[in-house]
């Protein structure tokens, strides 16, 4: 056990937890915020996936030792009132379904917008391809990224 | 999401006069619509409710379960359009188990519109019914002269107006109608509209709460090393190491029912998962493993393949369907296999349950609640009444979470350590411990006219049959819902005709997998209805179209046939056909293929035509339909379950590869308009994927494929 400060959605928060412990259980089962999933545990899927400093990440398979001082973000950092243009996409497009993964999907998505604001089918595919959906949301998660992409763009050019 | 029980719901609100609140009584087979109030005096229950307060708010119940298919928006979307209120202002509560009240919830083929529209659109036109009468009451002018609209009711030649809230202590105090007038399709406002699905802000933002994400005051965690063989027993274990690792605070084994047998194993219950995971690590277990076969994938294949030649159970038989084969000069036989498959929902299996004071409170992704009531209390020995089953969100459910082990094992660890549990399944555990969708067989035999209509058609399935895993099953029975997805299409048409099964009695757990036994039947059929269109020499849609029965059938057939340019198809290209009925809904759809620049196939786009009859919402259809064709490419290319040794061997998402967004081709839903009593949504797309798939590559390839799953970049 080790008292560890994560920064997480710009709130500091001191965890007692095994250093080895997945960031995706302390998260979840000691912060609190269950809207990171666990899926797989072997970083197939994508379901747990954060933002460690902007970039994604599978917290299933990172020990919260390794944080260190980067800056977390959930689905829950990403915006509470669904103001966030992947999520307002995300509504538009209807994409969930039984939602299970889409908090995973919604941070991959918001991750290669920022890095490529204007994707490409290929794009897409090569950025979504390392998260599963079992209920198969594929076609609407395409359409979602390129609606965020123009709501992201109108913003910018606004 | 919030419960609340219903009992003090009515007692607080509708008693007072400060609430509308209707439901059925269920007699016999009468159903009844009846206020909070006179069930209560006559203490009677009431089924599925809507209840309006003095605010105006709607609250409903939604019985069903929410997988994935849209229910928690489909079912007030019906209650909305006839009670005639926006459907922002209706709350939607999800119902606890309780089959005397809602009559039979479990979220199984799809059924959730098809079985209760008609009552849930009296249920709502009565109390608006009522509503518009108490208006008039009150303005003492004929009910004639009153309409509703949003909310209110509103006098035609005054334009005066009353909102429902101030409308609901007089409506309170009548009887509800005996007969009301249902709206024409036509004159619908919510029904057959895109409406955007009301869960879906919860699911964008992380708010939603699935079976993992329950928490409960004092709650501990367990994970269970179960016997990785099925019926296998746990002979002894050693916890020494298990007990050093902090946080686990006890380890016993655990005894779970599944069907007629036993899931042997040992729970890690801890203060948190991490801790009961790493506790599980270091746990040694000695398993007993006598008394039930050890199987291969091999082995059952095998025998499923020698079961067809000899004669099996008789589903179904017209005419003479041997006799004419076998003296027919122009016939045809194939043999198709598919195999087992993991349900592998993305939420894996977990349940939350807290036994106290000689009752069990559970909270979980649970497809039937009443069905865990009906399980539990036997095994359990409680009253189904001291069995409370709340239903969260659930991660996907596609029938494994119909199945009551997990409830079973979380109800049992919670009892032994007298604490809330939250027991969860690994991926892995949910990969490999079934129940499993059975892999099957099937022997089909053909023979055809001169003129290429078919003379003789006989299939013959060997597999697992679901309802034979109960105690004291009947085995020689057949299951019904075993020829799911392929009597209703064409037997119609054909004079002689012979299905038959031959069951297979295996250790392996098997279950309903979305679509069930119409998720492989389609397979065999749909393959062998292309290899006779081709030994007719006929075109495999016109040959389908001359085999089909009704109008409906051809109605659909002509608009897939518009819809995927089946006519002006190029010389590159290969295109599939495959048509399936099944849970009162048919589905068509057409594959189209083309060689990549490497000679590798790849799949371009997907056209699919459901005719479910009536239904609600069109977006939700396209939803269903779209997430069904990518499951059942799934199934046909990606992924399959096999057995070594007694064990399954795919464990994970590694193995047990799935679908991914670079694999999803196109997809292009199109609804029939008709006013055909409603059939299922969330199942019936899947059936004809694969088979249309398969025939599109023999199209463009000339190779056929009869064994599933198989690889796009070898065939």
């Amino acid at each position: 056990m080790a008292a560890l400060t994560l920064k997480i959605n710009n709130k500091n928060y001191t965890v007692e937890a095994d250093p080895k412990m997945p960031l995706l259980w302390v998260i979840r089962d000691i912060v609190g915020l269950t809207g990171t999933k666990y899926g797989c545990g072997i970083a197939q899927c994508g379901a747990c996936t954060v933002h460690l400093d902007g970039v994604p990440m599978r917290s299933c398979s990172l020990p919260v030792s390794a944080v260190g001082n980067k800056s977390v973000t959930t689905i829950e950092g990403l915006s509470e009132d669904n103001s966030h243009p992947v999520q307002q996409a995300w509504i538009t497009e209807q994409v969930p379904q039984c939602g299970y993964c889409q908090s995973g999907q919604i941070m991959a998505a918001t991750a290669l917008l920022k890095k490529t604001p204007l994707p490409t089918d290929k794009d897409i595919d090569t950025a979504m391809q390392g998260h599963i959906c079992r209920c198969g949301t594929y076609p609407r998660i395409r359409k979602a990224i390129k609606t965020a992409s123009t709501l992201m763009t109108q913003k910018a050019s606004n | 999401m919030s419960t609340l029980s219903r009992r003090n719901f009515i007692k607080l609100s509708s008693l007072t006069g400060a609430a509308l609140t209707l439901g059925f009584y269920s007699h016999g087979k009468e159903t009844t619509i009846v206020k909070a109030d006179t069930a209560e005096s006559l203490g009677i229950d009431l089924n599925a409710w809507i209840s309006i307060d003095t605010s105006g708010k709607v609250t409903i119940t939604n019985h069903r379960a929410e997988m994935g298919q849209g229910s928690f928006q489909s079912v007030p979307q019906i209650i909305a359009e006839e009670l005639e209120v926006d459907l922002n202002a209706v709350n939607i509560v999800f119902a606890q188990g309780n089959n005397a009240k809602y009559g039979s919830q479990i979220t199984g083929g799809s059924s959730t519109i098809r079985g209760s529209y008609k009552k849930l659109l009296n249920l709502s036109a009565t109390a608006r019914e009522m509503l518009i009468e108490a208006a008039a009451n009150k303005w003492k002018v004929p009910h004639s002269e009153c309409y509703a609209e949003n909310g209110h009711v509103i006098h035609k030649p005054s334009g005066k107006k009353f909102h429902y809230g101030e409308l609901v202590q007089e409506a309170s105090k009548l009887t509800p109608p005996k007969h009301v007038k249902l709206k024409l399709p036509e004159e619908y406002k919510i029904i057959r509209k895109p409406v955007p699905r009301q869960d879906t802000p919860l699911k964008t933002n992380g708010k939603a709460i699935f079976g993992m994400d329950k928490r409960l005051p004092g709650m501990l965690y367990a994970v269970v090393e179960r016997n990785p063989r099925f019926q296998g027993k746990v002979k002894s274990f050693d916890d020494t190491e298990t007990k050093k690792v902090p946080g686990v605070k006890h380890v016993i084994p655990v005894k779970t029912s599944v069907f007629a047998t036993f899931r042997e194993g040992v729970a890690v219950v801890a203060d948190s998962l991490w801790a009961a995971m790493q506790g599980r690590k270091v746990l040694k277990v000695e398993w007993d493993d006598t008394g039930f076969e050890h199987l291969d994938t091999e082995q059952l294949y095998t025998r499923m393949n020698e079961s067809l030649t000899k004669p099996g159970l008789s589903i179904r038989t017209q005419g003479n369907a041997k006799g004419v084969f076998e003296k027919s000069d122009n016939k045809l036989e194939a043999v198709y296999e598919t195999p087992y498959e993991s349900h592998s929902c993305m939420e894996p299996v977990n349940c939350t349950a807290h036994y106290h004071d000689d009752m069990v409170e559970i909270w979980g992704p649970i497809q039937g609640p009443d069905w865990v009531q009906d399980f539990l209390s036997p095994l359990l020995n409680l009253p189904k009444e001291k069995i409370v089953v709340n239903m969260t969100f659930l991660g996907g459910g596609f029938g494994r979470k119909a199945f009551m082990d997990y409830p079973h094992e979380a109800a049992i660890i919670s009892k032994e350590v007298k604490a809330p549990v939250q027991v969860v399944w690994t991926r892995e555990d949910d990969t490999t411990q079934g129940p499993f969708r059975p892999g099957m067989v099937y022997g089909c035999k053909g023979s055809l006219s001169k003129d290429g209509n078919i003379t003789s058609y006989a299939l013959h399935t060997a597999g697992q049959n679901m309802d034979h895993q109960w105690l004291n099953a009947n085995k020689e029975a057949y299951n019904n819902s075993g020829s799911e997805g392929f009597l209703e299409t064409y037997f119609r048409s054909i004079p002689n005709y012979d299905f038959s099964d031959s069951p297979l009695d295996v250790p392996i757990p098997v279950m309903w997998w979305r679509s069930v036994y119409a998720s492989t039947n389609a397979f065999a059929m749909e393959s062998f209805m292309d290899e006779l269109a081709l030994k007719a020499g006929k075109d495999p849609l016109a040959f389908r179209r001359q085999h089909l029965h009704d109008e409906r059938y051809h109605a659909l057939a002509d608009k897939l046939e518009e819809v995927s340019g089946w006519k002006n198809r190029k010389k590159n290209e290969g295109y599939g056909i495959a048509i399936t009925e099944c849970f009162s809904t048919i589905v068509g759809e057409v594959v189209k293929v083309s060689k990549k620049s490497d000679g590798k196939i790849k799949i371009d786009k997907v056209w699919a035509v459901m005719d479910c009859g009536w239904y609600v919402n069109p977006d939700i259809i396209r939803q269903q339909v779209e997430g069904s064709i990518v499951m059942g490419l799934g199934a046909a290319i990606t992924h399959a379950t096999h057995f070594k040794d007694g064990k399954a061997v795919e464990q994970n998402f590694n193995t047990y590869k799935q679908p991914r967004i670079i694999d999803t081709p196109e997809i292009e839903v199109h609804i029939m308009d008709n006013e055909e009593k409603a059939g299922g949504v969330g199942e019936p797309s899947l059936p004809p994927f694969a088979p249309a798939l398969t025939n599109a590559i023999f199209d463009l390839t000339g190779k056929r494929v009869r064994k599933l799953p198989f690889s796009l970049d070898t065939v």
